[in-house]
């Protein structure tokens, strides 16, 4: 009985060892196959003309025993290499050769790595000779054949396999690493023409192409992945080395299928799946070491030094007791140099957060990577990884037959592919992708149709907090976030297309609850508090890993909610040190981190959600929104909108809310329900539009939002205050891309215009109006000031300077005493404040210095 | 038929016996009739009792593969595993093939045929359980009373548990009044008073030692009692973790299984590469030695919703008349509660009257992230540090799980509150926040110190602070964090205000002078106290909490009306968080009352109480003008 053979462990061992020469391959090949036909009629065969065994030390000699290729007598220097077929055949073929038995050879079992199949399950058994598949090119028995177990016809399945490679078209194909490619072209042809180029033998199959192209292969291939994947590896090699039979190539094409639709979570994963191909998302907690596992025993009698070789099965060597050459019993050790080892390493990766339901524990899973796919990922990599799942009884003991009734299971990769890997490069469309099933799609694009959605998603969100519709709005939209925009081409880089939000007002009025819910809400969000974080807590900062003793970069907040909103709590609390990380986020959406040797620019493509209190614990209304929480401008001036969170004090409003709470305690939970969007719904909404609508602006858009601005400069341009700046434009842009994203809208159109501008407006009113007009100030969140303040406080500092001058030639004063005088003198209240301002006003003139209580003048 | 003993002591023959029947082919669903066969029996509450219980039955008077029952808590879960389901063995000599049912067990029969092509494979769930953390001496002394199982034990010694529970059958009512007077001492000498007990019946000095070098996890420091690997069969995914359980299965001690982790070292892990993935931590945790944790596989298992003594099950048929009885005296109970509580608390019967609706808050419901019906309560004004232990020692008596932490900076940079996953070992470590539902917890702020605190420090008091405001804990898994919910009631005992938020703050007004207090002090302890009226308080609380309640539609429109007029009265000083606040005391209020709607009434004097607690506020406020 022969382990399976075909996990890609083990073919790719011996790729590794036996560098093929590809024009002694191609030639062998239909030979080989013909063979195999006879094979199971004939019971003797001449070995092939393969080129002769040149490397004693190949280690993958003995396993060619399979179907495709020759049997040969064993012996010492009978080493096929050159069959293209010494990899990836079917282990099934071991037995369905008699004659590596009645030649002596020593058994050929593929030792399997990490994973033992008890039944016997390979073999040939002859189907009904029926000819339908007539495909074939060769009209042998063969054809009938399937493999035992299966209903895999391996002549039929290559031919299919083929029939893919050359044909298989996806012109609608988005995947990053399709680029350059042409998609009217038939793709994996392509592909193959990549590997002659650049030499790297390894063909990545999307599993779903081949669902596409034909289902029963598709079928066959997820449930006997370890028959049919050395099938396909023998499809492609005979296709690679017909077409280009002058490339030289390491070892052999592996085929390597990831994709497979069978399982995405590791919590579906039951008895059904064993043996089948699947593929999960997850994220790795735990590599091993290298771990060098014998694949194959080298022995050499001590006596005469004839050699033998035995593979590895299910962790045993069988260790010739007799030498065959001088026949002296015990005299073969076991030569360690010789032998061939093969690159394995254990993988524990967990599931991914978002996949768990509450309340439960994560769970592991087991993976065994071998050779190439060692230390492919680290600890902390989010993975979607394509392998084949397997359980193995356990032993109480070793050499007891008492076993546990219990399987320990793990998967042997074959494909990772990790879904983080370009958070930190660029775009990550296909990493991301939710699935989405047709119906809700179908849900949510009615929900879209729907003249309403705006409105219904606004209120939807956070339902238990009340009111506050506008600022509702405004954060639905920057669930939404405007389109992505590349300008790097004309060296201007990225334009953030994330919305930013700063919420201040009164303590007490859910911004804290309305966070919170926002970070619920978004699968990579993250919260932190402004009074418990750090600067390298929100940034990145370096740290020597306990284990390798090397400096490696932990990311922190703003860099985790990549693609993701960040909010922020108690940002008047934070350190200004800290504060100041946020400037560059919040416009230019990366990160730049030199410390410890490490100098490196990360993404950090953010949304921020901040909320801030005033400093005076209520807000004070005759103060401006920089006054009331003492913020700097310049970090002001990064957020789009910025809502007064406020007790409006109305008794209408009193009662709404009254009864909104009073609600929240006794309905129950499907009443509430029905009332609001599921939160669910919303989420899958969100993320809909966020992968697959990027609106663009139309004409009659782009005229609105020139117009919208226009006006906006005219308005302060009246009183000679500037109350617009190029920012509030892309703001608008932002929140007109995102209101369209909201309709499900590839076209920018001039509804969403009048909304992002009715929106930024209202913002406006809230925070940037200027208490001592009642005007809307832009300044004041620009410059931190408003032009009327300005102009105040130059007023005061002309009639100081007055003052001063007309007391004549006196070269010191009193503090204290101008105070009074100026006072007396003005007819509007002075502050002490204003007084100061006026005093650095003059000073910064070179008119006076200031020192303790005396004022004297210079020059 | 079977006798009652049969299904008790081997109750895999009741299993294998269905199995034999359908592989005749007799009944199919063998599976299904396995499983309501036990639910059959165990509906009896007589039925139950006769079970014994992995919690006050010592583990090696218990015989292996019979069944026994288990209050539990699931502090961890494992990952799924395959098992065979069904598998077929081969006798060697005679060449004789036989099918085996491999449910229920951990060991399959000798020669199994791993190609046999009637194995079938299935799959169960593993979760790591352990006593309920923080359960008080009564709940476990008032279960033990109640079994009535009849131990046989494997040796000729008579467990002394056993007898220790026919005579509580007789003094109950002295029993109570006992652990009243050991709550004289100070709780950790409590707790060691209890840990002798326990140790004398259960733990032999050499269990004992042996268990000191392999962590049991338990969520709470101190905690003594079996943890146990539960397998279960069905269902797995209705399980969440920190779910209280009574959980009844068969009992697997098999010597193999620990035989697994000592062999380990010998076998050389090259010649079997499936065994070389595990780390040694790994092993001991995930396949302890069977004699210290043991297998349990659930026959049945049901959801604890409360964890008191006294009351009956939720699914027992006389539940309905027992409530009502217990509703139509509860407003009589109140007041003699509410009558020890003002004793208690120094004669102040306002704060007497906040932590009577303390104790019975609970998180009911959860709007986005908000949950509601939490009440988190701090008392400030304590007068000595002692006292708030002492009032600990009498909360103690009254709930079921409770857990007392001394702010102490010692303990807030110490002690680990949030659990953190352990990837070298594959397991959740537990933390003390890791608690069962509606736990009591304690938090004894007078013991604050200045000094700094450390970052676990600043992590602790983050955590707890979440607990109280969003009543969910962040367990620490290293990459990432993830929150689960909880529901915990949170008394903070403090001096002045608590540097932890809460919902409620009242301050205590002693009616007692401060020459006096010591005296008086002492002589709470001696507040004469029936068992059977603690007993009356206990049933109280527990009831209160499971009553249902509404708000009618009129109720509603009287609320709205009251909130507008306040506001406008007072637009500062009334907020929504007040709305809040009061329809939680008017909800707890009404549920004290026995009542499961909201009354006029009971709005009313919600209302009048928070004017109390406030006007008081004030008072204090304008007395020390540093508080803020």
């Amino acid at each position: 009985m022969s382990s399976p053979a075909s996990t890609p462990g083990g073919r790719k061992r011996g790729r590794n060892a036996n560098p093929p020469t590809p024009n002694s391959e191609d030639p062998t090949s239909p030979p080989s196959q013909r063979r195999r036909g006879q094979d199971s009629s004939a019971g003797d065969l001449m070995p092939m003309p393969t080129s002769p065994a040149t490397d004693l030390l190949s280690p993958a000699a003995p396993q060619d025993t399979s179907l495709f290729s020759s049997p040969r007598p064993s012996g010492p220097n009978e080493v096929d290499i050159s069959s293209p077929l010494v990899y990836g055949t079917p282990s099934s073929r071991v037995e369905g050769t008699p004659r590596s038995g009645v030649r002596g050879t020593p058994a050929r079992q593929r030792p399997d790595l990490g994973s033992v199949r008890k039944a016997p399950q390979v073999d040939l058994h002859s189907d009904q000779p029926s000819a339908d598949n007539a495909v074939a090119s060769e009209p042998s028995a063969g054809q009938n054949l399937v493999i035992w177990g299966t209903d895999v016809n391996v002549g039929t399945c290559k031919e299919k396999f083929q029939r893919f490679l050359q044909r298989f078209i996806d012109p609608t194909s988005t995947e990053d690493e399709n680029a350059g490619l042409d998609l009217n072209e038939p793709l994996y042809m392509q592909k193959l023409e990549e590997i002659s180029v650049v030499g790297d033998p390894v063909l990545n199959v999307n599993c779903r192409h081949v669902q596409s192209f034909d289902a029963e292969l598709y079928r066959q291939l997820i449930c006997y992945p370890q028959e049919v994947i050395p099938t396909f590896d023998m499809a492609v090699n005979e296709l690679f080395f017909e077409r280009f039979p002058d490339s030289v190539l390491e070892y052999q094409i592996q085929v390597r299928p990831y994709n497979a639709l069978k399982t995405k979570n590791m919590r579906n994963l039951n008895p059904e799946d064993i043996d089948q191909l699947i593929t999960l998302g997850g994220m790795v907690i735990r590599t091993s070491q290298l771990i060098p596992e014998m694949q194959e025993a080298f022995f050499q009698c001590q006596v005469c030094a004839f050699s033998a070789r035995v593979e590895v099965d299910r962790g045993r060597i069988a260790e010739p007791a007799v030498c065959r050459n001088c026949n002296n019993t015990h005299s073969m050790t076991l030569v360690h140099n010789r032998s061939v080892f093969s690159d394995k390493q254990m993988i524990k990766i967990q599931e991914s957060p978002e996949d768990m339901p509450a309340g439960q524990t994560p769970h592991t899973t087991i993976l065994y990577a071998h050779n190439d796919l060692v230390d492919k990922v680290q600890p902390g990599d989010r993975v979607n990884i394509t392998g084949i799942y397997r359980a193995v009884p356990m032993r109480v003991h070793p050499r007891q037959s008492n076993v546990r009734s219990v399987y320990k299971t793990h998967i042997d990769a074959i494909h990772f592919r990790k879904t983080d890997e370009k958070r930190l490069h660029g775009l990550d469309q296909d990493g991301e992708q939710k699935l989405f099933t047709e119906d809700r799609v179908q849900t949510l694009k009615e929900l879209a149709a729907k003249p309403d959605v705006y409105e219904r998603l606004a209120s939807a969100l956070a339902p238990s907090i009340y009111e506050h519709e506008d600022i509702k709005k405004g954060i639905l939209l920057q669930l939404f976030g405007g389109t992505r925009k590349d300008f790097s081409q004309t060296g201007r880089g990225n334009f953030r297309a994330e919305v930013n939000i700063l919420l201040c007002g009164d303590p007490g009025t859910s911004k804290s609850q309305l966070l919170q819910y926002v970070y619920n809400l978004v699968p990579r969000g993250q919260y932190t508090s402004g009074k418990g974080s750090s600067a390298v807590g929100l940034t990145a900062y370096v740290m020597k890993d306990p284990e390798t003793r090397q400096l490696v970069l932990q990311t922190g907040a703003l860099v985790l909610s990549d693609n993701g909103i960040c909010c922020i709590d108690e940002f008047d609390k934070m350190s200004d040190n800290t504060r100041s990380v946020l400037h560059e986020v919040m416009e230019q959406q990366t990160l730049s981190i030199a410390k410890a040797g490490i100098i490196c620019q990360l993404n950090a493509r953010t949304a921020v959600l901040a909320a801030a209190n005033p400093v005076e614990s209520q807000w004070n209304p005759k103060k401006t929104t920089i006054e009331n929480i003492q913020l700097p401008h310049t970090l002001l001036s990064r957020f789009d909108l910025i809502f007064l969170m406020l007790d409006p004090q109305d008794e209408a409003y009193d009662r709404r809310l009254a009864h909104h709470l009073v609600s929240l305690y006794y309905q129950s939970e499907e009443q509430m329900e029905e009332e609001f969007l599921d939160m669910a719904v919303l989420k899958d909404y969100i993320a809909y539009a966020r992968t697959y609508i990027s609106p663009r602006l139309s004409e009659e858009a782009s005229q609105a939002l020139i117009e919208a601005y226009v006006d906006m400069r005219k308005i302060g341009s009246g009183r000679g205050m500037v109350s617009a700046y190029p920012r509030q434009l892309e703001s608008l842009i932002r929140l007109a891309e995102a209101h369209a994203k909201v309709r499900f809208s590839e076209k920018v159109e001039t509804i969403d215009v009048e909304e992002a501008k009715r929106l930024h407006r209202e913002a406006l009113k809230q925070s940037a109006t200027d208490p001592r007009t009642g005007f809307v100030d832009i300044s004041i969140l620009t410059t931190g000031m408003s032009a009327t303040a300005r102009k105040r406080k130059e007023e005061v500092a002309q009639a100081l300077k007055k003052l001063i001058q007309a007391k004549g030639k006196t070269p010191a004063m009193k503090y204290q005493q101008l105070l009074e005088d100026l006072r007396g003198q003005s007819e509007t209240a002075i502050t002490k404040e204003l007084f100061d301002e006026a005093l650095r006003a003059l000073a910064d003139e070179d008119y006076l210095t200031v020192t303790g209580k005396t004022v004297r003048l210079l020059a | 038929m079977l006798s009652t003993q049969d299904w008790i002591h081997a109750p895999l023959g009741v299993v294998e016996e269905k199995f034999a029947a359908a592989q005749k082919g007799s009944s199919p669903g063998w599976e299904a009739e396995v499983v309501e066969f036990f639910k059959e029996q165990l509906k009896e509450k007589s039925a139950q009792s006769l079970v014994p219980s992995l919690n006050d039955v010592p583990l090696h008077y218990l015989k292996p593969n019979s069944l026994v029952k288990f209050r539990c808590f699931i502090q961890d879960m494992f990952d799924p595993e395959f098992y065979m389901g069904v598998y077929e063995t081969v006798d060697g000599p005679t060449d004789a093939k036989m099918l085996h049912c491999g449910k229920y067990r951990d060991v399959a029969e000798c020669g199994v045929d791993f190609n046999s092509k009637n194995t079938v494979t299935a799959e169960r769930q593993t979760f790591y359980c352990v006593p309920i953390p923080g359960e008080n001496l009564w709940v476990k002394d008032g279960y033990a009373g109640s079994s009535q199982a009849r131990v046989v034990a494997s040796t000729s010694y008579v467990p002394s548990r056993q007898k220790r529970s026919y005579e509580e059958d007789e003094d109950m009512d002295t029993q109570p009044q006992k652990q009243a007077h050991a709550g004289l001492q100070g709780p950790t000498d409590l707790q060691s008073n209890a840990d002798c007990k326990r140790q004398e019946t259960e733990a032999p000095p050499t269990q004992a030692a042996s268990a000191s070098h392999l962590d049991l996890n338990f969520p709470l420091p101190g905690e003594r009692g079996p943890a146990c690997l539960v397998k279960v069969y069905e269902d797995w995914e209705s399980f969440k973790l920190n779910d209280a359980l009574e959980v009844f299965g068969i009992l697997s001690v098999s010597p193999a299984l620990s035989a697994l982790a000592e062999e380990r070292d010998a076998s050389s892990s090259f010649l079997d590469p499936t065994e070389g993935m595990e780390t040694a931590e790994e092993q001991r945790v995930h396949s302890p030695p069977a004699s210290l944790v043991p297998r349990l596989h659930v026959l049945h298992a049901k959801p604890l919703q409360h964890n008191n003594p006294l009351l009956p099950h939720a699914t027992s048929d006389d539940n309905g008349a027992f409530l009502s009885s217990t509703v139509a005296e509860m407003a009589s109970v109140r007041a003699e509660l509410l009558a020890y509580f003002t004793h208690v608390l120094l004669g102040d019967g306002l704060a007497a009257e906040f932590l009577l609706l303390h104790l019975l808050s609970s998180v009911y419901s959860r709007r986005d992230a908000l949950p509601l019906g939490k009440f988190t309560l701090n008392l400030s004004g304590l007068p000595a540090a002692s006292y708030s232990e002492r009032l600990y020692q009498i909360l103690q008596q009254l709930v079921p799980c409770s857990w007392y932490l001394a702010m102490s900076l010692q303990n807030m940079n110490q002690t680990r509150l949030r659990p953190r996953k352990d990837y070298t070992a594959n397991r959740l470590v537990s933390g003390s926040l890791q608690l069962a539902q509606n736990t009591s917890l304690f938090l004894d702020e007078t013991r604050l110190e200045p000094g700094q605190l450390d970052a676990t420090g600043v992590c602790n008091v983050t955590a707890l602070g979440n607990v109280i405001t969003w009543q969910k804990v962040d367990y620490d898994f290293n990459y990432h964090q993830m929150e689960f919910p909880c529901n915990i009631n949170v008394l903070i005992a403090s001096e002045g205000r608590s540097l932890l938020p809460s919902d409620c703050r009242v301050h205590l007004e002693a009616q007692v002078t401060p020459a006096h207090l010591e005296e008086y002090l002492s002589s709470i302890q001696a507040f004469p106290q029936t068992s059977s009226q603690l007993n009356r308080f206990r049933i109280y609380l527990s009831v209160a909490r499971l009553l249902d309640y509404s708000i009618s539609d009129q109720m509603t429109k009287y609320v709205e009306e009251d909130f507008v007029e306040m506001r406008k009265d007072d637009p500062q000083g009334v907020s929504a968080d007040d709305l809040h606040r009061m329809l939680v005391v008017a909800r707890l209020l009404c549920l004290s009352l026995g009542q499961n709607h909201l009354s006029r009434d009971g709005w009313l004097r919600a209302k009048h109480m928070e004017m109390l607690r406030r006007s008081r506020m004030e008072q204090h406020q304008t007395v020390n003008g540093n508080e803020p």
